[in-house]
């Protein structure tokens, strides 16, 4: 079980992780999905002690994970898989993992075998790896201490389809068994295709969050005020998730009624309030994305 | 389900235990070697102690074929090199970005820099034994090719202050790995204040009144000159402790504090 609680990273003055809460539960894989520059490496890399958090608390089974007193065996992490040494061969940077976690020598053969890596795959230097190859390795590595709790930024990059399937099952059948996995991916299908729940970040904020099946259904709403600025306020103390789509209209993924009580209570007037038309999932995310596009484009 | 991995997750973390420091240190002996950089840093060492010796041979004099006339031309290039193998060890982890790994393996980076110098200290140590013992075959060989008495001019205390001497080399780069965090930068550094600084000092000694005075406390690599050809005053031992303390151990103190909260990325 992974427990973010009011997780933020601020750098000199630019927010780039703000107030982020969630779990990743045993039993199931959660896909951390976001655009580019939307916080998910930072988080990650808050959660095992790479970067200090400004303000709020990341526990992997309820302890800090610089707590933890052998933690490959606990929680197995793949941040980058480039970031190896290069002039290290493949069976030699999982022989590393294997000593350092004080595990049987028998492992190292045993995950180079899971991952579909050869014997002359493994005894070359990973400088001269494909991408690819390199996320099998660094899957590998993350999975040699048996841990129960994974942590993988972006493992399907560089995977081709069958490769992405393969990963799928690996995940699926490791989640099966008990264990809590969170990926994050910037590719909607990818986590589509992989992930039982969804955390969906986007400038550092959760947009929303909730089961694949319950997100993907879910229609979302539409709503819109003359005064958006007070509709928003009016969104943000009813605890409700929103994106502004530009025009003054707010897109979330809570209900009709909801929103219509949050209005209703603050006594901001609505001139539009409906279901969006299509899987909320979706537009938000590309949303996000067009957001960030026009952002980069302005900069 | 919950309660089942919840007792999962306790079983497992009775089983797990610390990693030991020992552990530590013999995973980053080994990382020193395993990278065609390190097995070619460390094979130097032994080459450059063959070719040492039979250049010693060669050229030496034959009067001058002792001992320490050999410990000392085995010993040089390993001051050279032995700071490198402390530094790149510490700066890979940046440079190749392999501290994403070693550092969730192991996230108290303090015992990783503790790891990390205990073995360069064990390289160095071990070298330097290896270094003494080619040098004593040498000073048979030698003098033996000479027609020369073999001469043993090399006291244990005197040898024990060479160790030292190369132990404050190594430290350097250990150091500079930890301050800089950056191979490249950190090879350039080093190689500047052990080749550019003596020399800048020196001149500024001759130059300079007020320097030729300050020059043995702030000299580091004059106040371990002694240490090399043999330490007799209680002078040279405070100059020693304070240029040390001014290059080694205050720049490596701030160095920590930096790899402590250092961003891994
Ligand atoms: N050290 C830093 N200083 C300033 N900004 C940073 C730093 N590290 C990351 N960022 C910014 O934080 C944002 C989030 O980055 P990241 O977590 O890598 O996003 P993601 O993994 O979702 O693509 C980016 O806009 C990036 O430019
Ligand atoms: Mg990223």
């Amino acid at each position: 079980m992974i427990t973010i609680e009011n997780l933020s990273k601020t750098y000199g003055g630019t927010s780039v992780v703000r107030d982020i809460s969630f779990k990743a539960r045993p039993g199931r894989v959660t896909g951390f999905l976001g655009p580019n520059g939307a916080g998910k490496s930072t988080s990650m890399r808050m959660m095992v002690g790479l970067t200090t958090p400004t303000s709020g608390t990341a526990t992997i089974n309820e302890r800090r994970f610089v707590d933890l007193p052998n933690p490959g065996r606990e929680v197995g992490v793949m941040l980058d898989a480039s970031a190896q040494h290069a002039g290290r061969t493949g069976r030699e940077t999982l022989t590393i993992a294997q000593r350092m976690m004080g595990i049987p020598a028998s492992r190292v053969a045993e995950l180079l075998e899971l991952v579909s890596l050869t014997a002359t795959e493994a005894d070359r230097r990973v400088g001269n790896y494909s991408l690819g190859m390199r996320q099998r390795l660094g899957i590998a590595a993350a999975l040699i201490g048996d841990p129960q709790v994974l942590i993988l930024d972006e493992p399907a990059n560089g995977l081709d389809p069958a490769g992405i399937r393969w990963m799928r099952d690996l995940l699926r059948d490791y989640a099966d068994h008990g264990g809590t996995v969170l990926l994050s991916s910037h590719l909607l299908n990818e986590i589509e295709i992989i992930a039982d729940d969804i955390v969906m970040i986007g400038q550092g904020r959760i947009v929303c969050q909730g089961s694949k099946t319950e997100l993907l259904q879910a229609a979302g709403t539409v709503v819109r005020s003359p005064d958006s600025e007070r509709l928003h306020r009016a969104l943000v103390a009813a605890g409700i998730a929103a994106t502004e789509s530009g025009d003054g209209a707010f897109r979330t993924g809570a209900g009709i009624t909801e929103v219509g009580r949050a209005a209703h209570k603050a006594g901001v007037l609505l001139t539009e309030l409906r279901a969006s038309d299509s899987g909320g999932l979706e537009d938000m995310f590309l949303e996000l994305t067009a957001d960030t596009q026009r952002e980069r484009t302005a900069a | 389900m919950t309660t089942i991995t919840d007792e999962a997750v306790r079983a497992r973390r009775t089983e797990i235990a610390q990693i030991p420091l020992s552990r530590v240190v013999s995973v980053e002996l080994r990382k020193m070697f395993d990278t065609r950089a390190g097995f070619w840093l460390i094979a130097s060492l032994a080459i450059t102690g063959v070719f040492a010796t039979i250049a010693t041979i060669a050229f030496a004099p034959d009067q001058s074929l002792t001992y320490y006339t050999f410990a000392k031309a085995i010993g040089f290039p390993m001051t050279v090199i032995l700071p490198m193998i402390a530094l790149l060890s510490l700066t890979s982890e940046w440079s190749q970005r392999s501290g994403l790994t070693t550092f969730t393996y192991l996230p108290n980076r303090r015992r990783v820099v503790l790891a990390k110098t205990l073995s360069s200290v064990t390289v160095a140590v071990a070298s330097m034994g290896l270094a003494f013992a080619a040098g004593a075959i040498g000073t048979v060989v030698g003098s033996h090719i000479a027609g020369t008495s073999t001469v043993w001019d090399l006291s244990l205390g005197h040898a024990l202050t060479i160790v030292l001497g190369n132990l404050t080399c190594l430290l350097t780069g250990t150091m500079l790995g930890m301050l800089l965090r950056s191979s490249a930068g950190g090879l350039v550094t080093y190689f500047v204040i052990t080749l550019l600084l003596p020399t800048l000092f020196g001149l500024l000694a001759s130059t300079q009144d007020w320097f030729h005075d300050l020059r043995p406390w702030v000299d580091l690599s004059l106040a371990r000159s002694s240490l090399f050809e043999g330490m007799h005053t209680g002078d040279q031992w405070a100059h020693l402790a304070v240029a040390v303390a001014l290059w080694i151990v205050l720049p490596a103190a701030f160095g920590l504090r930096q790899v402590m909260r250092a961003e891994v990325k």
